[in-house]
């Protein structure tokens, strides 16, 4: 099964992804969301009690199927290997400053291409960002960027994710220990064994066809690779064709299902997602599938994405979506808070400071 | 032989693939061995050398790969 090479086999991979996400988002999961990675672990944040913003807390089974299911397909076909050690908490820091910059833009990579396939124009400006980010990091990457080696570890060491989810999402059906929105998108969702059913094949297919955000347009700046962007490509039609036939596709920058308009911010934003992404060496997604592969370096980068998106509401970092005016309340302008913007400064300061601090060595 | 000997065993992509680019761009002419340990690796390494129109043979054993490349 040698997706990498095929090039229409790159965009079916897409399409299948995509008319995945379609079905999730048709059976309940958020309008304009279908599977954000960023939001996913953060509502997965909140079931946990890892903050307490009541709107966007649910145990999400698409980030227990993703992890699992590249776990199990790598098991299966003989590329799972557990490996650490590549400066776990500089990972760490990165999946942090991923989910604030997702989160201030109001999704990851992979939620602006499904707000791009429903016409939300905010997520071009967002999409600007986010190739000026992965640009920049390129740019790093080509001057001698690196973390470091990761060496091979126990394999009980690359078990531990994938078995806590597990562990996790089992108790998350069978008991009330984790917190559940009673309204806004932490309340909407599929049904448990369609999202993670749908989510398992998604990570097995993400774990073959090396789907990534960032690493689809690196691959361009880096190496004139068209060939990870077709899966992306795949996606967005998937996306297109499902919002088009179900009446969801609005073009515009106003009325957009969880968005804001402030541009600067959602550019900024997705500036800082795109840029730690490529210095992590993959976007959020990429970092859940590497993870269920055996890299305990993305295990931390996820463990900092979910601290991320808790920490973001618990600071109040998260951008507020804008709302049309109703007979109880009055028009919200939404985006960014003064602490989220301050974050966002800090996050680009410090990424420029990694990315020009960790340089490979000449004998490397 | 001689060989110019690349190591990506370990890294992140798209380290491995920029490593072996540069040591072909650097070293016309002569043969470049490259050991990486990574599935994903040997793939993206293999689908560049094929773009690139390199003539190169792939060895694995165990968990380990190597390209003999021509640069």
């Amino acid at each position: 099964m040698n997706f990498i090479n095929s090039k229409p086999k790159l965009l079916l991979s897409g399409l299948l992804i995509g008319g995945l996400a379609a079905t999730l988002a048709f059976l309940g999961n958020p309008a304009n969301m279908a599977l954000c990675i960023g939001c996913f672990l953060r509502d997965t944040a909140g079931s946990l009690h890892l903050h307490s913003a009541e709107a966007v807390q649910y145990f999400r089974p698409e980030i227990v199927g993703l992890v699992c299911g590249s776990f199990l397909i790598s098991v299966f076909t003989k590329e799972y290997r557990s490996t650490a050690g590549s400066s776990p908490m500089i990972r760490f820091l990165l999946g942090f400053m991923m989910a604030i910059g997702a989160l201030v833009f109001l999704g990851c990579p992979l939620r602006m291409v499904i707000r791009m396939a429903a016409g939300d124009l905010n997520a071009y400006v967002g999409l600007i960002g986010f190739i000026i980010g992965v640009t920049i990091g390129s740019f790093f990457l080509r001057k001698g960027f690196t973390l470091g080696r990761s060496y091979e570890t126990h394999n009980t060491s690359g078990f531990i994710l994938p078995i806590t989810l597990i562990v996790l999402f089992i108790l998350s059906i069978t008991t009330s220990l984790f917190l559940s929105s009673e309204s806004g998108p932490g309340s909407m969702h599929a049904p448990v064994p369609v999202s993670l059913i749908a989510a398992l094949i998604i990570g097995a297919i993400a774990q073959k066809n090396r789907m990534c955000f960032a690493g689809s347009i690196r691959d361009i700046i880096i190496m004139k690779d068209f060939s990870l962007i077709l899966i992306i490509a795949g996606l967005f039609v998937a996306m297109l064709i499902y919002n088009i036939l179900t009446g969801h596709f609005v073009l515009g920058f106003s009325g957009q299902p969880i968005a804001h308009s402030i541009h600067l911010w959602n550019m900024l934003g997705m500036f800082v997602t795109g840029f730690a992404a490529v210095l992590a060496g993959g976007c959020p997604m990429r970092q859940l599938i590497l993870a269920g592969q055996g890299s305990s370096d993305s295990a931390i980068t996820v463990i900092g994405m979910l601290l991320g998106g808790a920490m973001a509401h618990n600071f109040g970092l998260a951008s507020a979506a804008a709302k049309a005016a109703t007979d109880a309340e009055a028009a919200v302008a939404g985006g960014p808070s003064v602490a989220g913007k301050i974050a966002i400064i800090l996050c680009i300061l410090i990424l420029f400071v990694i990315a020009a601090t960790q340089k490979r060595k000449k004998t490397a | 032989m001689d060989y110019i000997d690349i190591d990506v065993c370990g890294l992140s992509c798209p380290e491995p693939v920029i490593l072996t680019m540069d040591a072909i761009d650097d070293n016309p002419g002569k043969t470049i061995r490259v050991t990486g340990n990574e599935a994903h690796t040997k793939t993206n390494i293999e689908k560049t050398l094929i773009m690139k129109k390199k003539a190169y043979e792939l060895n694995e054993s165990d968990n380990t790969f190597t390209f003999t490349i021509e640069a």
